[in-house]
């Protein structure tokens, strides 16, 4: 058994361990990409209401 | 100084400076973390290899804790001083804290399977800390059940500093009942009882949770402000198709950033 499979399998615990970290990384990098998508949709429209005036 | 901070165009100006070395530094101490949680921190004698849930799992719950903290400040802030800046920290801080507590949650299931026999107990500490995410659930569906942003705002204020009383609960629950869960073992008097090899693993994940955190608060006021700028601008262009703009702008900006 290779050390990368050995430590991979967290000494029989891997399918508790991995999903705990998948988790917290999708649930936060999930937010972090949620909140800066948000961010970069307000700036342009919010560049959008301030350049073109006859639109509004 | 606070209140020169607080200035919305002021906070744009600092935290578009800021936002950047932020994320930087989160990422880098992040990486650092989990380098740390999962390459060199050993195994322990009892838990074996599922201590490695402990480096997300902690933080989480310390964030969670942190993070309502701050959701109370801000909204007593707004709630005395009227400031919208403090309004818009306490509703954008809210999710990310509802999902550190989630992470905090579903991690602790996670480890309790193989170390308790359960995925769940209605123990003190787990019941306190699931009451804390209805909390921020509650606080957050609480703001948004209103057309009036102020009333909104007002009612999830109220209900954040309410939820206050929790925060107690949760961190002495496990001094105060006989729970599943282990008593403090890092922020206790007498200094922590765990390793040093498995301390700073989870301390430098705290940071960059911390860092996390801050950097997303940052991200998600600017969106709040450009959101309710955005705002004042459309319902300032009816007026200003029958009035001078100078004086139609200001007025309707002001109403809409209540």
């Amino acid at each position: 058994m290779s050390a990368l499979q050995h430590w991979a399998e967290m000494g029989g615990y891997a399918v508790f361990v991995w999903p705990a970290y998948a988790v917290a990384l999708g649930v936060l990098g999930g937010i972090a990409v949620q909140s800066w998508w948000r961010y970069r949709a307000s700036s342009r429209e919010l560049d959008r209401l301030q350049r073109t005036p006859s639109e509004r | 100084m606070l209140t020169r901070l607080a200035n919305p165009a002021r906070f744009m100006r600092l935290s578009g400076a800021l936002v950047l070395p932020l994320a930087v530094a989160a990422a880098v101490v992040l990486a650092i973390g989990l380098y740390l949680a999962l390459f060199v921190a050993p195994p322990d004698y009892q838990q074996g290899e599922t201590v490695k849930i402990m480096f997300v799992h902690v933080p989480a719950a310390w964030m969670a804790l942190l993070v309502y903290f701050v959701v109370a400040v801000a909204s007593g802030v707004a709630l005395v001083w009227k400031h919208p800046l403090a309004e818009i920290a306490a509703q954008q801080a809210a999710p990310l804290g509802a999902a550190f507590t989630l992470v905090c949650l579903v991690t602790g299931s996670l480890w309790g399977r193989p170390m308790w026999g359960t995925w769940w107990a209605w123990d003190a500490r787990m019941t306190s800390v699931l009451v804390l995410f209805f909390l921020y659930l509650g606080y957050i569906a609480l703001v948004n059940a209103f057309d009036d942003m102020g009333r909104g705002s007002r009612a999830g204020s109220v209900l954040a500093l309410v939820g206050v009383v929790n925060l107690p609960i949760i961190k002495f629950s496990v001094d105060w009942w006989n729970t599943l869960h282990q008593s403090e073992s890092v922020f206790r008097a007498g200094g922590p009882t765990i390793d040093p090899s498995m301390l700073w693993p989870l301390l430098i994940m705290a940071v960059g949770y911390l860092l996390l955190f801050q950097t997303l608060l940052l991200v998600r006021m600017r969106a709040a402000l450009n959101e309710r700028k955005a705002r004042a601008l459309r319902l300032a262009a009816p007026q200003r198709r029958i009035a001078p703009p100078a004086a139609a702008a200001p007025h309707a900006a002001m109403k809409a950033l209540r």
